[in-house]
């Protein structure tokens, strides 16, 4: 760990000793806490076996609920990755344009949908498709959490694909202009296939942005995803709430997990490689860039010789 | 046109949003510290349940977050924050959960906001002869803080956008209030674009003013 | 049970659906109606005792019974039916989609909605009251309701009774769905949910409960429960002559032993057919 070095030398005697003072008493505490929590637990009868069986001796918990509500969840994200992506390359292109009107259009739309919380779209587009449109009630749900989750994210993804076409050296439209493309050209053979690449981590990691947000409709617009078969399962299984809510955390935190470490993964092989640019746009960048207002400066972007704040 | 705003107290429920940002966000700056503090910390337990923490709370949805404060801990295990009516209840385990899951970013930020300071200032600050108090207070943090401002902005935006997930617990804030009004009255479009523009109000000066304080301050490297 | 729009929708249940099942699906529903295959029915998924999609991928309770026992007057074998959930907030518009053939959950006629939708029976006549912990002493009239903390679904306007005509002192919360209310009555953090008696009794009867909760028995409004049907549906009256024989031949007497039996509801006799108790 890289921080360790920037705050404290190597440990000496007297050091250590206090080291191992903190451990204990830290120890302590937090077993305190341990045993705090399982008390009141054990208390409310929610340690029961009865109320923890149901995941791990009835398939049928996981067939008839987590899995289709984990489904719906996965549907749902994907759905809308496929959608936002597109949309946020064509606003990211955008702001990169020549014309002040197309940048500032673009702009603003990306600023706008930014500043929104996502929960205000997906409220909105669910009554919008029961007024204004013919969608059954069955999939409606779906629709409002899609529609409300690529506008905000292609908002955000417009933000990456921008910062990523910047974070390639200039040099690369330079040669492609000297010799002869134009600029559609320079954009389509030289400028987007390789920041493709380098969005790729920044990409995953608004994944799992994505993914958390479906929750939402879960709780809030009656879409049939992970959170929502909580409720089911405690009808189904004399309330055992936190129960449920534990097994449906774990199955977020492993998909997410997954999905983080993956970008991770990513991001550190694109810094080493030899044959790209060494040019990345970091998974952390993500967080930033929901901000409204907030564009990657080029610190974030961190080229080949850039430090990695992660 | 917009007669149909009587009976509703949109100010009111803006004002719940505030709070609750304001709140969240004081407890998230405490919280965050702590856990940034162990993350760097000498002591391997406390790296490891910084580092725990971190992971488990920023990988689960906010909303799974704030559903648990009200159905696990008030309603199972009977935690009531000191409060008597739900209404109170409500709002202090909406600023729980969102504290609890807004902590984790800001302590990355903050983590990330010392990793920014290079080795070799401490290495030459220690070698002068300086303590572990003097290197953190003269060299490393005033550094860390200017670094941080802007991923802090960002945190502090995003957790304003967040608090309408309070609206699933039922927290009397502008989503919740949205969702009556889309409820009862026909201008959806108007209503949209009424809390569109709330939200605008409380976002863009924001970011757009700590944006420009994050690169007033920064260090130029 | 009056849940309103976006509320109810939120007391979703698991419900896989797929694009493609959802954007054909309504025109399979309107051909079926008189034919001797497939009928679609809708129904509640997460109302034990009235309508509850079980872990097998099972459906009970008393409105499947009813709807079961009306299929089969109908010319439909129980294998034959197919059931949808039908969300309190989406019924009318499955109705007039013709995504459905009829509904049977938790259904209550009222005039506003006798102008969307036309309703087959009432076929049981329900109250609203209050589900409390079986050891609770301290509420025997809606009045000992006052100071009290209620529990109730978002958007339904139950709760909102009580509060308003009954128990003005009383505290509400309000959750996306029964069981989140019934978690904190469990553990006393909350005092007495309030919705339909049928409801209510079908959740004190899950075993899991079995002696826990009982009902207050308060009759705080009536509840006609009916099957509804597209406006001008001829099903209506096939319906009606069905829920008649079901009267008849005991079967709805066994229905409802079955379904709220173990939780000591003591249910009104079998409804007149077209006779609405206000």
């Amino acid at each position: 760990m890289s921080s360790r070095s920037v705050l404290y030398d190597v440990p000496g005697p007297r050091a250590k000793k206090r080291n191992v003072l903190l451990t204990v008493l830290f120890l302590i505490a937090l077993a305190a806490l341990v045993w705090w929590v399982v008390q009141s637990l054990a208390d409310k009868n929610q340690l029961e076996w009865v109320k923890w069986r149901p995941f791990f001796t009835d398939s049928r918990a996981w067939s008839t609920y987590l899995l289709p509500g984990l489904e719906n969840t996965l549907i749902a994200a994907s759905l809308a990755m496929v959608i936002a992506l597109p949309l946020g390359a064509l606003f990211g292109i955008a702001r990169l344009s020549e014309h002040w009107w197309v940048r500032s259009t673009a702009g603003i739309v990306v600023e706008f949908f930014r500043a929104i919380p996502v929960l205000i779209l997906m409220l909105f587009a669910n009554a919008a498709y029961s007024e204004f449109t013919d969608i059954s009630p069955d999939s409606r749900p779906l629709y409002a959490v899609v529609t409300g989750l690529v506008l905000y994210n292609a908002s955000v993804l417009a933000e990456i694909v921008r910062a990523g076409i910047l974070s390639l050296p200039s040099g690369q439209s330079d040669a492609a202009k000297a010799i002869g493309m134009r600029k559609s050209q320079v954009m389509r053979h030289v400028l987007l296939p390789q920041s493709v690449t380098a969005m790729l981590p920044a990409i995953v990691s608004q994944l799992v942005v994505i993914v958390k947000d479906t929750a939402l409709g879960g709780a809030l617009l009656g879409f049939s995803e992970l959170l929502a078969s909580v409720r089911p399962m405690s009808a189904n299984y004399g309330a055992n709430t936190i129960a449920s809510f534990t097994v449906v955390a774990v199955v977020f935190v492993v998909l997410n997990f997954a999905l983080t470490s993956f970008a991770s993964w990513l991001e550190s092989r694109l810094r080493r490689g030899k044959r790209s640019t060494g040019a990345v746009v970091g998974a952390d960048a993500v967080d930033q860039l929901a901000t409204p207002g907030e564009r990657v400066s080029h610190d974030d972007l961190g080229g080949a010789g850039g430090t990695s704040s992660t | 046109m917009f007669d149909f705003l009587k009976g509703y107290d949109l100010l009111a429920a803006f004002w719940v949003t505030v709070q609750l940002t304001f709140y969240s966000a004081v407890g998230s700056l405490i919280w965050g510290t702590v856990l940034a503090a162990m993350r760097v910390s000498p002591v391997p337990l406390m790296r490891g349940f910084g580092t725990a923490y971190v992971n488990v709370v920023r990988n689960i949805p906010l909303t799974v977050v704030i559903v648990f404060t009200s159905l696990g801990l008030f309603q199972t295990l009977g935690v009531t924050l000191g409060a008597a009516d739900f209404t109170t209840i409500n709002f202090r385990l909406a600023v729980l959960g969102l504290t609890a899951y807004t902590s984790s970013f800001v302590c990355e930020a903050l983590r990330s906001g010392i990793n920014t300071v290079p080795v070799g200032q401490t290495e030459a600050a220690r070698a002068i002869g300086l303590n572990f108090p003097q290197v953190l207070r003269l060299i490393v943090l005033p550094q860390a803080f200017r670094s941080v401002v802007g991923p802090l902005a960002s945190v502090l935006i995003a957790l304003t956008k967040n608090t309408t997930v309070a609206a699933a617990i039922g927290v009397a804030e502008a989503a919740a209030l949205m969702r009556v009004m889309i409820e009862n009255e026909a201008q959806l479009i108007l209503i949209s674009a009424i809390f569109a523009f709330g939200f605008i109000c409380l976002t863009l000066p924001t970011g757009l003013f700590l944006g420009w304080v994050s690169k007033k301050v920064s260090v130029r490297r | 049970m009056k849940p309103h729009k976006v509320t109810a929708a939120a007391a979703a249940a698991a419900f896989v659906l797929s694009l493609a099942a959802a954007g054909c699906g309504s025109e399979d529903a309107a051909d079926t109606s008189s034919g001797d295959e497939k009928i679609t029915i809708g129904i509640k998924y997460d109302q034990p005792g009235v309508g509850l999609k079980t872990p097998d991928g099972k459906y009970t309770g008393f409105d499947v019974d009813v709807a079961t026992y009306v299929a089969k007057e109908l010319g439909h074998e129980p294998g034959d039916i197919e059931w949808k959930e039908a969300k309190s907030a989406d019924r009318e518009t499955l109705l007039q989609r013709g995504d459905v053939d009829f509904i049977a959950a938790s259904y209550s006629i009222t005039p506003e909605r006798e102008q969307k939708v036309d309703f087959a029976g009432p076929y049981l006549l329900a109250h609203q009251d209050v589900l409390i912990r079986a050891d609770d002493d301290t509420i025997k009239k809606p009045a000992d309701l006052n100071d009290k903390k209620l529990c109730s679904v978002t958007g339904s306007t139950s709760a909102q009774n009580v509060k308003d005509e009954i128990a003005p002192k009383a505290q509400l919360q309000e959750y996306g769905g029964y069981s989140e209310c019934l978690t904190g009555l469990e553990n006393k953090v909350i005092d007495a949910l309030t919705t339909d008696d049928s409801i209510l009794a079908g959740y004190a009867a899950q075993s899991e409960f079995k002696g826990k909760f009982k009902l207050g028995g308060f009759k705080l409004s009536n509840e006609n429960y009916g099957i509804g049907v597209q406006q001008g549906s001829d099903l209506k009256a096939q319906i009606n002559t069905a829920l008649e024989k079901m009267v008849e031949d005991g079967s709805w007497d066994a229905a409802v032993e079955k379904n709220f039996g173990p939780a000591n509801y003591k249910n009104e006799p079998a409804p007149k057919i077209g006779v609405i108790v206000d």
